[in-house]
């Protein structure tokens, strides 16, 4: 831990809005080392995006409470004054985010902007900033940048402005890259060539990476460590072979048993979660998850699970109140292209049946039944 | 660049062509009095009546009028004399120009200052007390109608009627010699006719403001660590203020054109705006009909510079 990069400690971010307290960020820790590159994974709304951009003080408002440690190099980044972190943001951390269109400003020329990036930390002038520009869309993979650095955003093709995103980001030589769903607004093949390229400069600059993502595809290749969020918590945190190889929360499954695949057999079907995300200003009561988990029983929704290391495997932590070898076996049967429901009878041998009368206990279960009746692939 | 200039002054230019050719049937084919007997005054004969019609060729087929009248509006710049001076249509207008126009540029300049100033602390400071007061206060002038400001300013604060003598009152500005008492004079009239469009302009850019700090491209400019004021007054109002340039373009046009007639007949102004209103008040129609087309010809004008300006402003329009 002490010699991580980035270690955020108990991070809680609460916005207040006229509909009510929003719990965006709860309780969440995580560490990331140099040279590192940590997944951060979940659905809109999990509280990934809100996470990141308080490491960079950009949730900060009148509205909002930030609780917790987020340790960067030493410093606390939750306690640090505005200017402080102005320099640090980047500067040592940068962020790129989803959609490179509406991320450059349209007015601005990409060299201006990129200059900017520099002028901002560096006490270098005109002709140096954009000597670094014109270098910066050459490490990015932009053929011509003597030509392109004098061109507008809109005159390049969505890949191009999120490798100019990159070169932004990269322009001070960050410790720390945040990608807030880098490839989202991409085409596949642009996808592909985006996250080869992150992991080229992660091996030519050393720098760690966060990528937020909710495609666990996405990540697989490059990232080391995965934090699965859920309702603004970490429910799942392992290496990324554990999170493919041995994944255990129910959500994980769902989440892996969404992603399409060419190496399985045509007639298995991709399985997607039922219900949708809860709201973060009434949260469900004991796991979060409980409403949308085919293997839900009643104590699970009094019971609120703590993250904590699966009994064999410390670098794995799941938050989640099945025993470790019904979720083994458990497991072992969506692999074997088993339906979830199929599985219930794993979980309910010593509990009498609970998706009957889920509905007596709690409101939000009855909502969330229905919904996932109604409301598939969402 | 230059192609969309030049093919913006063309349609400039055929834009000036219908609008004649409407205000020829506005004022030609449809008006309310026969010219030639408003033309003759009151006393007289249908002789005489006779004549004046065939002088101004009113005797002529439509087409040879509308081929006379293009001939001269075009080729000549002449609108005509007027019935009630007896002078060229374009000597007046051109007479009362400079007032009209020391009152627009006086305008212009405190109700942007005002206005964008405004819009632009009340979207930083959005739902503070300076923001609530400032924009309740901007529905209050844009409500007011300028003839009621007008007389109100005057009642408060002329020299000589006022109940606070501070400024210069109704009539100071055909008085005045001076570029300074000129100035002095206008005080009044331009607050009055800044206020209301102060107010708009102060919550349009508010409005246009918020939109922009709430794009993506913001966020990019604070993640980069930009100060928060280089954010606002660089990335922010770049984007904010372009539409608002449209307007500026537009407002100057309608106000040369006349549209200040409320403000310049309060207090006593002599600009196109009072000429209008007088010309209206006789029935004077060739005056009425060239400060039309003079109107049309300036907002025609203000609105190419405006497509210019914005080809400028927003790289993305350039080529198309």
């Amino acid at each position: 831990m002490s010699d991580a990069l980035l270690s955020v400690e108990d991070l809680r971010v609460r916005f207040a809005t006229d509909d009510g307290i929003v719990h965006a960020v709860d309780g969440i820790s995580y560490t990331v080392e140099t040279g590192q590159t940590l997944g951060i994974v979940g659905e809109s709304g999990s509280g990934k995006t809100v996470s990141s951009l308080t490491t960079l003080g950009l949730t900060r408002a009148p509205n909002t409470t930030i609780e917790g440690r987020i340790m960067f190099d030493g410093r606390d980044l939750v306690s640090l004054r505005d200017d402080e972190l102005r320099g640090i943001r980047g500067n040592e951390i940068a962020m790129i985010f989803q959609d490179p269109l509406s991320s450059l400003h349209p007015f601005f020329k990409v060299g201006k902007q990129l200059m900017e990036a520099v002028l901002t930390h560096r006490d270098v002038g005109k002709a140096a900033a954009r000597a670094r520009a014109v270098e910066l869309l050459e490490l990015v993979g932009i053929p011509d940048p003597d030509r392109r650095v004098d061109q507008f955003p809109h005159e390049f093709s969505g890949g191009m402005r999120q490798r100019v995103m990159i070169a932004m980001a990269l322009a001070n030589e960050p410790k720390l890259l945040i990608a807030d769903e880098p490839t989202t607004a991409l085409d596949v093949t642009v996808q592909a060539q985006i996250l080869a390229l992150l992991d080229d400069l992660q091996a030519r600059l050393g720098m760690a990476i966060i990528v937020i993502t909710h495609d666990l595809g996405v990540v697989a290749e490059i990232t080391d460590q995965i934090a699965v969020m859920y309702a603004g918590r970490i429910v799942e945190r392992a290496s990324t072979e554990a999170i493919f190889g041995s994944p255990q929360h129910p959500y994980t499954w769902g989440l892996l048993k969404s992603i399409p695949r060419l190496d399985t057999p045509r007639d298995e079907e991709l399985v997607p979660i039922a219900g949708r995300p809860p709201s973060l200003i009434r949260r469900p009561s004991g796991c979060f998850f409980h409403p949308r988990c085919p293997y839900v029983r009643d104590s699970h929704k009094r019971i609120d699970p703590k993250l904590e290391p699966i009994t064999g495997d410390p670098g794995h932590s799941a938050a989640c109140l099945l025993s470790t070898e019904v979720r083994g076996r458990i497991w072992r049967g969506l692999q074997e292209g088993e339906a979830p429901g199929q599985l219930r009878h794993l979980v309910v041998e010593e509990d009498q049946p609970v998706r009957a009368h889920a509905a007596h206990h709690s409101p939000a279960a009855e909502v969330t039944a229905e919904e996932a009746t109604s409301e598939d692939g969402s | 660049m230059f192609r969309y200039i030049i093919r913006r002054i063309l349609w400039g230019i055929a834009m000036l062509f219908i609008v004649s050719a409407v205000i020829f049937l506005i004022f030609y084919i449809l008006p309310s009095a026969d010219p030639a007997v408003l033309r003759a005054g009151r006393n007289a004969g249908p002789q005489q009546i006779a004549a004046i019609r065939h002088s101004l060729g009113l005797d002529q087929p439509i087409y040879v009028q509308y081929a006379r009248y293009m001939r001269d509006v075009f080729l000549h710049f002449n609108f005509g004399y007027s019935y009630q001076y007896t002078i060229p249509v374009r000597q007046l207008i051109l007479n009362r120009l400079p007032a009209t126009i020391w009152l627009v540029i006086g305008a212009v300049i405190i109700w942007l200052g005002l206005g964008l100033s405004i819009g632009i602390i009340s979207a930083v400071k959005r739902r503070s007390l300076m923001d609530r007061v400032s924009m309740t206060t901007s529905l209050a002038f844009i409500s007011a109608p300028v003839f009621w400001l007008g007389l109100v300013a005057l009642y408060l604060f002329a020299k000589d009627i006022g109940q606070f003598k501070v400024f210069d009152g109704q009539g100071s500005f055909a008085a005045a010699s001076t570029p300074f008492e000129k100035a002095g004079a206008m005080i009044l009239p331009w607050l009055v006719l800044a206020a209301a469009t102060a107010a708009i302009y102060a919550r349009y850019m508010r409005a246009s403001m918020i939109d922009t700090m709430g794009e993506d491209y913001i966020r990019t400019a604070r993640a980069k660590g930009l100060p928060e004021r280089t954010v606002i007054m660089r990335h922010g109002l770049r984007s904010a203020i372009t539409p608002i340039v449209t307007l500026i373009g537009l407002d100057v046009g309608t106000l040369l054109a006349g549209n200040a007639i409320l403000t310049e007949t309060v207090f006593n102004i002599p600009g196109v705006g009072r000429l209008l209103y007088q010309a209206i008040s006789v029935s004077d129609l060739t005056t009425i009909q060239g400060i039309t087309l003079f109107g049309a010809f300036f907002i025609v004008f203000f609105n190419l510079v405006v497509d210019i300006a914005y080809a400028y402003l927003d790289p993305r329009v350039r080529y198309t």
